[in-house]
């Protein structure tokens, strides 16, 4: 049957070569029927890949241990979930995990669009087409998911495998990678878009409008599986910690930056006909940082937390970014002509201004973080000597960068666009100003000294009101008309422009996050060797040892430490963190006792037994639970931005050629 | 001043301010990564500096003491003591035969200090070459992966 998987893979990557081919020609020499035999190939190609994706499973969930892959992966005992989750555990399914979305996003815009677009589709099935050969390379030539074991050219057999790696089986773990995949692969889409439009000529900003939508759900994806990443080092590994600037991280983060600049830049084209260029520079740059944190994860170029093996698919990854970058720059400049801007920038107290420092400040902290996650790459080939950067440097830079932005958040959208009158200034900030100007005295008088904090914190309240104010001004504006309540006023506000009002919510989620970061310089440690009868004290919590127990599964041995929890000499109940030690991983695990709060988290691990006593890490957080909070709020707000418009807009714009148009202005 | 100026003003002060924390911060936070023999060539100046050594954990090297762990890492054969100090205890990941690395300055009793030690989560990409398992091993022979394809030849 691994024959069968293989030989898919094989007539994938034929029929991939062939939909290049199909759509070309038939693009050029327009014959629609080859087009079309181009874009039937696409859907060939998904299901051939999701034959072998199949069969892959299949043999995961039977415990096939003939297989390589099966057996380095899962084990009997595994519980299905994880078993299935195994398809994307290793190098070599996760390739293929790779091909079977890239062909799946591939089929869905095939069918969604072939009415539509004509004149690109045939240039987009081409450029999907080969991203897909490239992956379908891996796949079928290098690291085969279908390798068997063998011995002596004999097939064999092992009788069980070796499972997954206790830390990893959490909820957050398994779902962790797809999100990240699903937003990696996205980003494919809306490049072959732009690059079909520029190889065609294609006027306007169709490619951008047409990918709107996709781009902001990749962007979801992406983030959302940052995040649980994220929540997943906090809630499992037992450190507290929820952000090491670890290279895999950044990995996943750098394309994520360059697609929020992205997003923010294409308003400049839809509502003005500026930054062409750049736009195509930034899809393109998101496309290859994807292709690119793919590449870092996989190859093992840089040491990391995340274990990677030496692997041989560095050199094709390498290959593949040098012929993908050095086409799209070529295609970009000879195309120079038709990206021309349609106006200029007026003054620095602008809206344009405000987005063009919002992309300068993203793709400097784009920069920042991928310079310090190559740097040990880059000294060792320039001064022979292997050098790495600590987070302190990643933290040194990225939170001005951040309060820069977090600063930008709050006066972007209320900037007017071509220049802002100092009335509408006044209007607009005076009061969120003396705001922030007042939380950040109150701030310093109620004792607190950390610059950035304080910083943070003001700018948080800063952002938030001129948030509420516009939410509020607009929906007391159709009160006043329409005489319904606020609350449903608000609503329909948001209705009549889910892109801006869902835009102001994701920020909102932003500056939440950020009152949760805001909180850790006041993170309290104690570590504490107790017994029973001891107690341990962190922050203004006392921790009373009630009881150390210990037991066995079949699956691990575990010791658990009962303690008392009290603030004040009020008592809070009994946390019980726990240590679990896994017989056949041979490998511990601690399961954190938490006890959240919307002011701070208490956060206790049993670290390890010496003796007879325990060895607990009690950490106090504040604030943390504010940054989950922001991602739910932020994941909200995008599905907002996704509701369709109950007024259509359109955008007033000069034109480079011919007269302007005169559409009704629509003032927003 | 024109509107460009004062643009590229502007840009030219946050680039310049970025460019400086980012250079300036390179002094306190970089870590040398050195092999076992490259810290044993670079002699007395090894201690001067803060490195980043990494090796394999040497089967029951580990001996636990009262805030100290000591082991032993080992890489291309050479052997060198690690005596852990730091407040945090040790990951999960760390065991006998664990990838590790360790953040530390070298003592001058040829010790190796650490603060930190990284062990590899083995989230288990590839198995590492030489690091299969027992059942992979029947009898004498390395078993060896093939493809289908080439098997099916």
């Amino acid at each position: 049957m691994e024959n069968v998987g293989a030989l898919a893979l094989l007539l994938a990557f034929c029929i991939s070569l062939y939909a290049i081919v199909a759509s070309v020609a038939g693009r050029l020499g327009n014959k629609p029927f080859l087009t079309l035999s181009g874009e039937r190939a696409v859907l060939a190609v998904w299901l051939l890949i999701s034959t072998a994706a199949g069969i892959l499973i299949y043999s995961l969930m039977t415990g096939d241990m003939r297989m390589a892959y099966v057996a380095s992966h899962t084990n009997r005992a595994m519980p299905k979930f994880y078993k299935f989750a195994a398809w994307w555990g290793g190098q070599e399914g996760s390739l293929l995990f790779w091909s079977w979305i890239l062909s799946t996003y591939g089929a869905v815009v095939v069918l969604t669009g072939r009415g539509k677009h004509r004149m690109l589709m045939p240039w987009v099935v081409a450029i999907l087409s080969s991203v897909q050969i490239f992956f379908l390379t891996l796949n079928a030539f290098v690291v085969s998911p279908f390798q068997v074991l063998a011995l002596d050219r004999v097939v064999t057999s092992v009788p069980d495998g070796m499972g997954l790696n206790p830390l990893l089986q959490y909820w957050a773990m398994v779902i962790h990678p797809p999100m990240l995949y699903l937003g990696y692969v996205g980003f494919a889409v809306p490049f072959a878009f732009a690059m079909a439009s520029l190889i065609s000529k294609a006027p306007g900003d169709s490619w951008i409008h047409t990918t709107r939508r996709w781009t902001i759900v990749t962007w979801l994806f992406q983030g959302t599986g940052i995040m649980l990443g994220s929540a997943w080092a906090y809630h499992v590994l037992g450190w507290g910690g929820y952000w090491m600037w670890d290279p895999v991280e950044n990995a996943s983060l750098l394309p994520w930056l360059a697609a929020t600049a992205f997003l923010h830049s294409v308003m400049m084209q839809e509502k003005k006909g500026m930054m062409k260029v750049w736009n195509m520079v930034l899809i393109a740059a998101t496309f290859f940082l994807c292709i690119y944190g793919t590449f870092l994860t996989r190859s093992g170029i840089i040491s990391s937390v995340h274990a990677f093996a030496e692997s041989p698919i560095g050199k094709y990854f390498v290959g593949f970014l040098a012929i993908g970058i050095a086409a799209t720059v070529w295609l970009i400049l000879d195309r120079l002509d038709y990206l021309k801007s349609e106006a200029e920038l007026e003054s620095v107290v602008s809206r344009e201004s405000s987005f063009l420092f919002n992309n300068l400040i993203l793709l400097a902290s784009c920069f920042a973080v991928l310079w310090g996650t190559m740097f040990p790459v880059l000294s060792e080939k320039f001064s022979t000597e292997k050098i790495s950067l600590d987070a302190v440097w990643f933290n040194r830079l990225m939170v001005p960068i951040g309060l820069f932005l977090l600063f930008l958040t709050g006066v972007g959208p209320l900037f007017a666009w071509r220049r802002t009158s100092m009335e509408s200034l006044r209007k607009n900030f005076q009061w969120p100003g003396i705001g922030m100007l007042v939380v950040v005295a109150a701030l310093y008088a109620g004792g607190m000294r950390y610059p950035y904090s304080i910083i943070s914190l003001g700018l948080c309240f800063f952002v938030l009101a001129t948030i509420f104010m516009e939410f509020f001004r607009g929906s007391r504006a159709i009160n006043e008309k329409t005489n319904v309540g606020l609350i449903p006023a608000m609503i329909e506000l948001t209705h009549r422009n889910t892109r801006r009002y869902g835009g102001y919510l994701v920020h909102m989620g932003m500056v939440l996050m950020f009152i949760g970061w805001s909180g850790h310089p006041f993170n309290q440690t104690a570590i504490g060797e107790v017994n029973k009868g001891d107690t341990m004290r962190v922050g203004s919590y006392l921790l009373k040892v009630a009881d150390l127990t210990q037991g066995e599964t079949s699956d691990y041995q575990w010791d658990t430490a009962i303690l008392e929890v009290s603030k004040n000499g009020k008592s809070l109940g009994i946390l019980e963190p726990t240590r679990r030690f896994y017989k056949i991983a041979q490998q511990g695990t601690a399961e954190v006792a938490l006890r959240t709060r919307l002011n701070e988290d208490l956060y206790i691990n049993y670290a390890a037994r010496v003796g007879d006593k325990a060895t607990l890490q009690a950490y106090v957080f504040p604030l943390v639970t504010w940054i989950w909070v922001g991602v739910v709020v932020l994941i909200g707000g995008t599905f907002v931005c996704l509701v369709p418009s109950k007024v259509a807009r359109s955008y007033p714009r000069t034109e480079v050629v011919g007269i302007a148009k005169t559409n009704a202005p629509v003032k927003v | 001043m024109n509107k460009y100026g004062k643009f590229a003003i502007l840009m030219a002060i946050i680039v310049g301010s970025l460019s400086f924390l980012a250079y300036s911060g390179i002094q306190g936070s970089t870590s040398y990564y050195k092999t076992i023999p490259e810290l044993r060539k670079m002699g007395n100046s090894a201690q001067s500096r803060h490195i980043r050594v990494s090796g394999n954990v040497q089967g029951d090297s580990i001996v636990r003491e009262a805030g100290l762990v000591k082991f032993n890492l080992v890489e291309e054969k050479e052997t060198l003591r690690v005596a852990y100090e730091g407040r945090d205890p040790l990951p999960d990941t760390f065991r006998d035969g664990a990838q590790a690395l360790a953040d530390g300055r070298l003592g001058p009793d040829n010790v190796f200090h650490a603060t930190e030690i990284q062990a590899k989560c083995a989230s288990k990409y590839a198995p590492k070459p030489g690091m299969a398992p027992d059942q992979l091993q029947p009898g004498a022979k390395p078993a060896v992966m093939t493809s289908p394809m080439r098997s099916s030849l």
